[in-house]
């Protein structure tokens, strides 16, 4: 076992792992830039060494300094976690150069998997699947509309070398390819700086469940359960949740099936996802392979009693996977809300900023990975990710149930964040029934908020608590102290002025 | 004591005194039985009619913002007798406000032109940061007196960019 591993990453997920490597007995190494000295990751691991300036190249993806760490340091293994360099092939390929363990796939897997359009033409040999369209990328507009007329509009252009929506371009008709076919190509070169751009037929309204595999290094692999990730806002995922409402065991079975031939195909090891669009007809294509652990991976988690991350180091080890196929149990439901420094009410604007209060909640079913701390500054230099905040039950109903509950007991004051979205979501009677799709969140958001039933005393309550907040903070009795009513300073000192004055008058 | 309190821009008559057990309170005239004690610098707990509320306190150098429940109320509180109170109110220049950068970035557009009529909703610049666009937009109908940023500029939190009377 790994006596030390580098985390190469920040955030909840620093934190995540880390917590991973205490409960196996491995030293844990923090790296940090100049603004992230406060965070959370670095105060809970055992060591931790600056790595640069706050923008994420001079840092968090600065190779040679994380390396240049994992030598003085003395760590085995480096553990990316998500985003940053953990789909990075000349990472992992220069960890492997400097003798370092990368807890991930090899280079050569993440290569192919890493361009979708390779990835297309790999799978394609192994009878997974697909939307239909085309595996290579489009080299002029003539071949954009011969393979758009074939397919059949509608259709989705999208960027070979990334997602998250950028280079993405739905068209409705002929006349409108070659401007989507310019814009999605300049997007795409600037968001990943490569203009490949490749056709897909555009699947209306589908869901995205992707499926979780792991492999160790000797070939055994296995499948563990979907996720339902189809709650996305700009193609930006919200809230996910395992099983997905439409997926039976059969079905399951036929998806796991089809994303463990994926995985070998790509000859993967470790902990990776297979995405997929299933349509209304519950056909399911392949979509594309995250050679990564995923920020949603808890759901997982929950659902298998497994946990992912020490299953990653052991793998990482060399061991081989201390389970089959049969004996992968799904057991329950877990739904996790992605919890935003971002303002609703302003488009989800970023909100970084003080925390100055943070109420977190706990009780049963809940479990939460959290990189903030009540007194922590928000930066404004990485994504906005605060926590996670997942609900498990035993069936779906529990779960929202737990979550909704859970919600109601967070409170993150001094910064804006999106949890009122969540309730949003939860009290959605289609959302509840389990009728999710791709455009589900647009749709939900689309519609003005109905102004909640509220106690219609809450002005009055805020008025006097105002009031209560300014007389009491004179002198703080904190609940419990005190066994008398709350006594106010004036009184306090004029009663110590008399008291002194009586005192000096006998002597 | 007697306060002047303002939420959501609703004023308020309230009185609050410390009593054996419990609290005098009266809002707005009324009687209100309560019993309250803080929870920490910024939680309240408050029972009304045995009610329970945990209420929340956001304080900045420039305001205060309670919440009940998921409802979160934009206060303000004097003392009516305390001689700031009154000096402000004298002197408040109520008309007037500032569209301030909420976080660091760049001014990428200028939508309105200094001394024309402006809308409330109506956009005045479009600030971008961390990878997206935020359109500011004027919170009231009136004029725009300045604008004190130009496209291309770089902006602190808190800097001033423009304002309309």
């Amino acid at each position: 076992m790994f006596k030390k591993i580098l985390i190469a990453n920040r955030g909840e997920i620093a934190v995540r792992v880390l917590r991973a490597c205490r409960e196996l007995g491995i030293t844990s190494v923090a790296v940090y830039s100049e603004v992230d000295r406060a965070a959370l990751h670095v105060r809970m691991a055992d060591e931790a060494y600056p790595i640069g300036r706050a923008a994420a190249a001079e840092s968090y993806l600065n190779i040679p300094k994380l390396l240049e760490v994992a030598k003085r340091s003395g760590a085995e293994a480096i553990h990316p976690g998500y985003g940053f360099l953990s789909e990075n092939p000349k990472f992992a390929r220069a960890c492997s150069e400097a003798g370092v363990k990368f807890i991930g796939p090899t280079a050569s897997s993440m290569e192919m998997m890493g361009s979708k359009t390779r990835a297309r033409q790999h799978m394609e040999r192994v009878g997974v699947p697909f939307v239909p369209g085309t595996a290579r990328g489009l080299q002029s507009l003539d071949e954009a509309m011969r393979a758009a007329s074939d397919i059949g509009f509608p259709i989705m252009l999208k960027a070979a070398a990334g997602g998250g929506g950028k280079g993405m371009r739905l068209v409705h008709a002929p006349g409108e390819l070659k401007s989507a076919l310019d814009s999605a190509r300049s997007e795409a070169e600037r968001a990943f700086g490569d203009d490949e751009v490749y056709i897909e037929k555009a699947i209306l309204n589908p869901r995205h469940i992707e499926m979780q595999v792991l492999a160790d290094e000797q070939g055994n692999t296995v499948w563990l359960g979907e996720r339902e990730c189809s709650l996305q806002r700009r193609h930006q995922k919200v809230l996910e949740e395992g099983p997905s409402p439409i997926v039976d065991s059969e079905m399951r079975r036929r998806m796991g099936e089809v994303a463990v031939r994926v995985a070998k195909a790509a000859n993967y090891c470790n902990a990776g996802t297979i995405e997929f669009l299933v349509d209304q007809q519950k056909n399911f294509y392949f979509l594309e392979m995250n050679t990564r652990l995923q920020v949603e991976h808890p759901i997982t988690e929950l659902i298998t009693g497994l946990d992912l991350v020490h299953l990653q180091i052991r793998i990482a080890t060399g061991e081989k996977l201390p389970f089959t196929q049969d004996e992968i149990k799904i057991r329950g439901h877990a739904m996790e809300c992605r919890i935003y420094a971002e303002d609703p009410d302003n488009n989800y604007f970023p909100s970084p900023g003080k925390i100055t209060l943070l109420l977190s909640p706990a009780g049963p079913g809940i479990r939460r990975d959290s990189g903030m701390y009540e007194g922590w500054t928000v930066p404004i230099d990485y994504d906005a990710l605060l926590a996670k905040l997942i609900g498990y039950g035993s069936d779906r109903k529990q779960s929202i149930g737990r979550l909704r509950r859970a919600l109601n007991e967070y409170f993150v004051g001094g910064i804006k964040t999106n949890i009122s979205l969540f309730r949003r979501i939860l009290d959605d009677s289609e959302f509840q029934a389990g009728n999710v799709d791709t455009g589900f969140l647009d749709r939900l958001l689309a519609h003005p908020l109905a102004h909640a039933e509220q106690d219609g005393r809450g002005p009055e309550i805020a008025a006097i608590a105002a009031g209560l907040f300014a007389m009491l903070e004179s002198s703080p009795p904190v609940a419990g102290q005190s066994n008398g009513p709350a006594r106010i300073a004036t009184k306090q000192s004029t009663g110590g002025w008399k008291a002194a004055a009586r005192t000096d008058a006998l002597r | 004591m007697q306060f002047d309190v303002t939420i959501n821009g609703h004023k308020h008559k309230l009185e609050l005194e410390s009593a054996e057990h419990g609290w005098h309170c009266k809002l707005d005239g009324q009687s209100v039985p309560l019993d309250a004690v803080l929870a920490g610098r910024d939680v309240l707990s408050l029972l009304i009619d045995r009610k329970a509320y945990e209420i929340k306190r956001e304080r900045t150098a420039t305001d205060t913002h309670l919440w009940v429940g998921p409802v979160r109320y934009a206060v303000e509180l004097t003392d009516p007798r305390s001689l700031r109170a009154r000096k402000a109110a004298a002197g408040a220049d109520r008309g007037t406000v500032k569209l301030v950068a909420p976080m660091p970035g760049k001014i990428v557009r200028v939508l309105a032109v200094e001394k024309s009529e402006v809308e409330a909703g109506q956009g005045i610049l479009v600030v971008e940061a961390m990878k997206m666009q935020n359109e500011l937009k004027s919170p009231k109908k009136g004029v725009v007196q300045r604008i004190m940023a130009s496209e291309g500029a770089a902006v602190n939190a808190g800097d001033v960019l423009a304002v309309v009377e």
